[in-house]
């Protein structure tokens, strides 16, 4: 099904224009700075083990000597009350949060990406009645729904990432109806319906894989929003359990020695900002490419 | 448009009907027993079967729910697990001082984002620009919640000139009492003309309102530029500076007026989502808001009062998209 998508003749064009979008996003001095930043952080979030100086202070072993230390030549982002090494325990950090975000949004994309094609393209009241759910979820906002289903869901990393799923979905099954809609209509859609072609493998055979570009454009764009709303939820109590060394977590904890230690909550906070804000003007230079009006050869 | 406001309110009130609905099943999918939690961590098995019956947990699942919206519309959010309390009166208690927030933040949305947003997209590509898109973006990209302590350590620890948290200092809140007109504290000191009282809640608002509004000013920044943006590439604009009006007029009285659809939209939504992220900022400031009641909430799991906030925040949320419908709609090229 998938084969022919993939062949040198049909992807020429999609190349051309992937190796176009790269080059524009390399002109912007800012757009740049963020793709090297998320690259980095994906290469942090591979090469944890390898890069953290104290990997065993990541879970457990406590060293009470060692506990509260300002940042120094041994510890550089200094120690936690446990005595842990706050630098190692951000960089893994990374790798939960880059973590938690992608498979959030990949079961988000899960449930939004085929109720938004059988919408699209079913139409009638299927589509109505799915559309009209989907206003339902998108009509408040997505960290208040996250907070009510991961408190009651029950406090641990699995549950948020299901919240914030839950509360992300709509958006991809609008995106995906939108498109749907307009592929329905395409020449090889109605052929593959007049040779009777079953209607559930029009919508994931020849439907689907059309419409999936943009909304994956869409999904690493929402990254960023996704990490800041899993360290939210975290901060609450609602995600990451001690002792994981989540970002959202360590702030949260923090919050008892802050005052009297302020290397402690200031590091986990400035990776989640470095990181959502690199998520952001990448995806703000990926829309401004994308967006015919603002393009600029 | 009198079919528009109706088609509009239909959808307001299905929108609070899922909301309910959602949330209510998720509390009878749980796993704890809130007769248990009702009733305390030393009670008999009697007990525990006395107040399933007094909650009406008993009865079958529908008929719950019928009784749970009949409540609900009688104005009754039903009784905290913890306090034994109603959730609306507790509701009462906690609101406005959170509403004081909001309101800070949203007039910070509109007289310091829309402003720099107008700068940004008067400048594109200069430095005034850069500075503003970086800056909204930044304040969008900033966890809430680390920005307070952040503020916290600086204004409080190192410089010590700001008060850490609470809407009084101690002394303030021993020596007067303010009787409570609005319930805003702000508002109240004024009105009987305290001005020690105001002067000391005044400081006590600024850090938590320089944290919960920096979310809603890149917001509205970063959408009045790029909608406005769009508008200065339109031909009147082109045909409006080629008359000669004043760069001035053209800006903020032709292009600002078109683009005001979006911005009108976001304003709200923004409103929506700083009565959200209050969830986050109020247990840091120990403001005695909904936001460090739900944060209390969530961790004991008192799903009434849960239940509360979340239908309050979503009310707020359904009426806030109302109004931006209506200020949308009465754009003569939106009117149906």
């Amino acid at each position: 099904m998938f084969g022919k998508m993939f062949s040198p003749e049909v992807l020429k064009p999609q190349i051309r224009e992937l190796k176009l979008s790269i080059y524009l996003l390399n002109k912007n001095k800012l757009t740049r700075l963020s793709m090297i930043t998320v690259i980095l952080l994906i290469a942090f979030a591979i090469l944890a083990p390898f890069i953290a100086p104290y990997p065993s202070h990541i879970y457990g072993i406590a060293n009470p000597q060692d506990k509260l230390l300002p940042p120094s030549a041994k510890y550089i982002f200094g120690t936690d009350e446990l005595g842990r090494d706050v630098f190692s325990r951000v960089l893994y950090g990374t790798r939960i949060s880059l973590q938690t975000a992608i498979l959030a949004v990949g079961l988000a994309l899960l449930i939004g990406i085929p109720l938004g094609a059988i919408a699209g393209a079913t139409g009638g009241y299927v589509d109505e009645i799915i559309m009209r759910i989907t206003d339902i979820f998108l009509s408040f906002p997505p960290l208040l729904l996250a907070i009510a289903i991961a408190a009651f869901l029950g406090p641990n990393l699995q549950n948020a990432m299901l919240a914030i799923a839950i509360s992300w979905w709509p958006w991809y099954t609008r995106l995906v109806r939108g498109q749907a809609v307009s592929i329905r209509e395409r020449q090889f859609v109605k052929a593959a319906k007049a040779i009777g072609t079953p209607h559930f493998k029009i919508v994931f055979g020849h439907i689907v894989p059309n419409c999936i570009a943009p909304v994956i454009v869409q999904a690493s764009m929402d990254l960023g929003g996704v990490i800041l709303t899993a360290a939210s939820l975290s901060f609450l109590g609602l995600g990451a359990q001690p002792p994981t060394p989540e970002w959202g977590l360590m702030v949260s904890t923090s919050r008892n020695y802050f005052l009297n230690a302020w290397w402690y909550s200031f590091f986990p906070g400035i990776a989640i900002f470095i990181t959502v804000l690199a998520f952001n003007l990448l995806g703000d230079g990926l829309r401004e490419i994308m967006d015919p009006k603002t393009r600029k050869y | 448009m009198k079919t528009f406001i109706a088609k509009r309110l239909l959808l307001g009130i299905l929108v609070l009907f899922g909301v309910i609905l959602i949330t209510f099943t998720l509390t009878r999918v749980i796993p704890s027993d809130p007769a248990a939690q009702w009733v305390g961590p030393r009670a008999t098995a009697e007990q525990i079967k006395a107040a399933r019956i007094e909650l009406g947990l008993d009865k079958p699942l529908y008929i719950q729910f019928g009784k749970y919206l009949q409540n609900l519309l009688r104005g009754n959010l039903g009784y905290s697990l913890k306090s034994h309390q109603p959730v609306l009166n507790e509701l009462k208690t906690y609101i406005p001082a959170t509403m004081e927030l909001v309101l800070l933040s949203t007039i910070g949305a509109i007289f310091i984002g829309l402003p720099l947003g107008v700068m940004s997209a008067k400048r594109k590509d200069e430095w005034v620009d850069h500075i503003c898109r970086f800056f909204s973006v930044g304040a969008v990209s900033l966890p809430t919640f680390w920005i307070g302590i952040f503020l916290q350590l600086v204004f409080y620890r190192w410089l010590g000139i700001l008060p850490m948290g609470d809407q009084l200092s101690m002394n303030i809140k021993l020596m007067y009492n303010i009787p409570k007109i609005t319930g805003f504290l702000t508002l109240d000191s004024l009105i009987t003309g305290n001005f020690i009282v105001f002067k000391d809640a005044l400081t006590h608002l600024i850090l938590p309102g320089i944290t919960i509004a920096l979310y809603p000013i890149g917001l509205v920044a970063r959408m009045t530029r790029s909608a406005l943006l769009e508008i200065l590439n339109e031909d009147y604009i082109r045909a409006a500076r080629s008359y000669g009006l004043p760069e001035r007029m053209v800006l903020w009285s032709y292009a600002l007026k078109n683009s005001l659809g979006p911005t009108v939209t976001v304003v709200t939504l923004s409103i929506g989502y700083t009565l959200v992220n209050t969830f986050l900022v109020e247990s840091i400031f120990s403001w005695p808001g909904i936001g460090n009641y739900v944060a209390t909430a969530v961790i004991s799991l008192d799903y009434p009062a849960i239940m509360g906030v979340t239908i309050f925040s979503a009310c707020a949320y359904v009426i806030l998209n109302l109004i931006a419908d209506i200020i949308i709609a009465l754009d003569p090229r939106v009117r149906i």
